[in-house]
C-alpha cells in the first residue's frame, strides 16, 4: 500500500466557500468554511456569493492550513469542486485551485460535488455499500453504487427538498438556508393540513407542495402548521422512496446525507423505516451535512488514488455535471 | 386466512401466500408505516389498493397478463389475488439469454403499449414487478397506477424502466430497451411510438444537471 498523501480541498459551488485538508487514508486534518448570507428574505445571488467567496477564500484556505498544522508544501493533491453548482461560484474555486496547483507544482484532481457528499458521508459513517439519500439545497436523489458509477435510483423530478424549504421560507421573509428555521416552526404544530403527495415510481415531484404551501399560507393559515404539514408530506415522501430502493437493491444500509440531513425529522423518519425493515441506518455528522471542502479533499484523494487529474491547462467546471455519470474506480464492493 | 404464511416483504406490502375457496392465492396486505401521520398513510394505503384492483382487472379485461383479482378490502389494504408463480424479471436479468431477452422484453414492450393505449399508465415498472413465467410476462404492483392519456405520463412510464435498466442491469440495458421500444412500436404504431420517446428525452433533459451537450 502507498502511504498515504495529504489532499487540499477546496469547495465553492455554492453559499459555502470552503477549504479541507484530509489524508488519503481518511483523516480529516481541519474543515474550514465560511457561509455567504443572503439579504433576508432572498435566495443565493450568484454574482454576490462569487464575491463572497473571492474575499474570504484567502482567509478560509489559511486557517484549514493552520488548523490541520499542515505546511503548505506538505499538501501532495489540489482538489476542487467543478460542478454541479452556480457558474461564478465554481469558477472561483477553480481559479484559486489552479493558482494553488501552479504555485506548489501539485496535481489538481476534480471532483463532482455530489459524489463529495456521498463518499465523505460513507467515511464519516463507516458506511460501505450504501442506498444513499442525498438531499440539500442541489440534490435531492437516491442512489447506490452499481458497476463502477453511482447510479441513480430515483430523484426530484423538479425541485430539490432544500430548495423546497428555501422557497417556503423566502416567502415568508426568512432568507436561505431557511431549513432550520422551519424545522423550528414546525416543531410547534401537529395541525395537519393536506398537501399533495407526489411519488412516481422512484421519482418525487416536490413543487406541488411549494405551491399548495404558499396558497395555505396566502390564505391565512398559520406558518406553523405549514411548515409541519411540509416536513410531513416531503419527508415521508423521500423516505417513501428510500424504502423502496432499499427494497428493490436488497441491500442492508441507508446512509442519509446533504445538508437537510440536519433535519431530525427527516433523521427520525428514515430510522423509524430502517427499523421497521431491520436495516442500517446512518446520517452524517450535523458539520458535515452541509456543503464543505471535506467532501472535495477526500473524494479528490478517492480519484486521485485511482489516477485521475487534470492539466491545470485543460481544467475545468461544468454547472450541469451529473454524478451518475462519474466512474468511481476506487469503490471495490460488488 | 387460517393458514397465511409471510413470503415477502416488499416496500410498501406484505405479501403471504394463502388460498382463495382453494385456489393458492396471494394476500397482498399495504402495512401501515410508523415514519407516516396517520391521516397521510391510512389515505394512502385505501387509495393505491383501490387503484390497483381496479386497474390490475382493467389491463387484464385488455389482454395484459396480471393476476385475477379475488378479493378487496381498502380500510385495511388488503388485495386477494391469483398466485402468479415464476420468478420476479429482477432475479434472472443477468441468466437469460440474448435470445430470451429479445423475446421478454419485446413481449413486456408491447405490453406496455397496449396499457398505454387504453389508458392506463402503469407508475412503477420495475424488473421486480414482472415475473416470468412459461416465457410470458405477468405485470404486477398497479398501486401507483393512473388512467391517462397523456403523452407526458406515458413518457414518464417508460423513463422509469428505462432508468431501472440502467442502473440496476447496466450490462444487458442498450438491447434490453431496444427490444422493449420494438415491442411497444408493435402495439401502438411508429408515430405514436415516436412521440412518447421524445416526450422520455425531455424528461431526461429536464432532470437535474441534465444538460444533453
Amino acid at each position: 500500500m502507498k502511504p498515504a498523501f495529504l489532499s487540499l480541498g477546496i469547495e465553492s459551488t455554492a453559499h459555502t466557500f470552503g477549504a479541507s485538508i484530509v489524508s488519503s487514508d481518511g483523516k480529516i486534518l481541519s474543515d474550514v468554511k465560511d457561509v455567504y448570507k443572503p439579504a433576508t428574505g432572498s435566495g443565493i445571488h450568484p454574482r454576490e456569493a462569487s464575491r463572497h467567496h473571492t474575499t474570504v477564500a484567502h482567509a478560509v484556505i489559511r486557517d484549514a492550513l493552520e488548523k490541520g498544522n499542515i505546511k503548505s508544501s506538505e499538501i501532495e493533491i489540489i482538489s476542487y469542486s467543478a460542478g454541479p453548482g452556480l457558474g461564478p461560484c465554481l469558477r472561483v474555486g477553480a481559479t484559486v485551485a489552479r493558482t494553488i496547483a501552479l504555485h506548489l507544482k501539485r496535481p489538481l484532481v476534480p471532483v463532482n460535488h455530489a459524489i463529495g457528499h456521498i463518499e465523505l458521508g460513507c467515511l464519516t459513517t463507516g458506511s460501505l455499500d450504501p442506498v444513499t439519500l442525498l438531499v440539500s439545497g442541489g440534490h435531492t436523489m437516491i442512489t447506490a453504487y452499481n458497476a463502477r458509477k453511482w447510479r441513480a435510483f430515483g430523484e426530484t423530478l423538479d425541485i430539490t427538498a432544500g430548495q423546497l424549504l428555501d422557497q417556503l421560507g423566502r416567502h415568508v421573509g426568512y432568507s436561505s438556508p431557511a431549513g432550520a428555521v422551519i424545522e423550528r416552526l414546525a416543531k410547534e404544530s401537529s395541525r395537519y393540513l393536506k398537501l399533495p403527495y407526489s411519488v412516481k415510481g422512484n421519482d418525487v415531484s416536490l413543487s406541488g407542495i411549494l405551491t399548495a404551501s404558499k396558497r395555505l399560507l396566502d390564505q391565512g393559515e398559520g406558518i406553523r402548521d405549514v411548515c409541519f404539514s411540509v416536513q410531513e408530506t416531503a419527508f415521508a415522501m423521500l423516505t417513501e422512496v428510500t424504502e423502496r430502493a432499499i427494497a428493490f437493491l436488497e441491500k442492508t444500509e441507508v446512509l442519509l446525507t446533504g445538508g437537510v440531513a440536519a433535519n431530525s425529522r427527516l433523521t427520525d423518519m428514515l430510522r423509524s423505516m430502517c427499523e421497521e425493515r431491520g436495516v442500517i441506518f446512518r446520517v452524517i455528522p450535523r458539520n458535515y451535512a452541509g456543503d464543505c471542502g471535506a467532501q472535495i479533499a477526500w473524494s479528490g484523494a478517492l480519484a486521485f488514488s485511482s489516477g485521475v487529474q487534470v492539466p491545470v491547462e485543460s481544467s475545468w467546471v461544468k454547472q450541469s455535471w451529473r454524478f451518475d455519470g462519474v466512474e468511481v474506480p476506487w469503490r471495490i464492493v460488488n | 386466512m387460517e393458514n397465511r404464511k409471510l413470503i415477502k416483504r416488499g416496500a410498501e406490502a406484505d405479501l403471504y401466500s394463502t388460498e382463495w375457496f382453494g385456489r393458492p392465492a396471494i394476500s397482498k396486505v399495504r402495512i401501515k408505516k410508523k415514519y407516516r401521520r396517520k391521516e397521510i398513510d391510512n389515505w394512502i394505503r385505501a387509495h393505491r389498493t383501490l387503484r390497483e384492483a381496479r386497474l390490475m382487472s382493467k389491463a387484464r379485461s385488455n389482454w395484459v397478463s396480471t393476476p385475477i383479482i379475488f378479493f378487496v378490502d381498502p380500510l385495511r389494504g388488503e388485495i386477494i389475488m391469483e398466485e402468479i408463480l415464476g420468478r420476479r424479471l429482477k432475479e434472472v436479468m443477468e441468466d437469460i439469454s440474448i435470445t430470451e431477452l429479445k423475446r421478454t422484453f419485446s413481449g413486456i414492450g408491447s405490453m406496455i403499449g397496449r396499457l398505454h393505449k387504453d389508458g392506463i399508465i402503469h407508475g412503477d415498472l420495475t424488473t421486480s414487478n414482472m415475473i416470468l413465467f412459461n416465457g410470458m410476462v405477468y405485470l404486477i404492483d398497479f398501486g401507483l397506477s393512473i388512467q391517462s392519456q397523456r403523452l407526458e405520463d406515458m413518457g414518464m412510464d417508460l423513463r422509469l424502466l428505462k432508468g431501472v435498466l440502467s442502473s440496476a442491469h447496466s450490462p444487458v440495458f442498450k438491447q434490453a430497451y431496444k427490444f422493449l421500444i420494438g415491442g411497444y412500436r408493435t402495439s401502438t404504431g411508429s408515430n405514436a411510438t415516436e412521440h412518447v420517446l421524445q416526450v422520455v428525452e425531455q424528461i431526461e433533459r429536464r432532470g437535474r444537471y441534465a444538460r444533453v451537450d
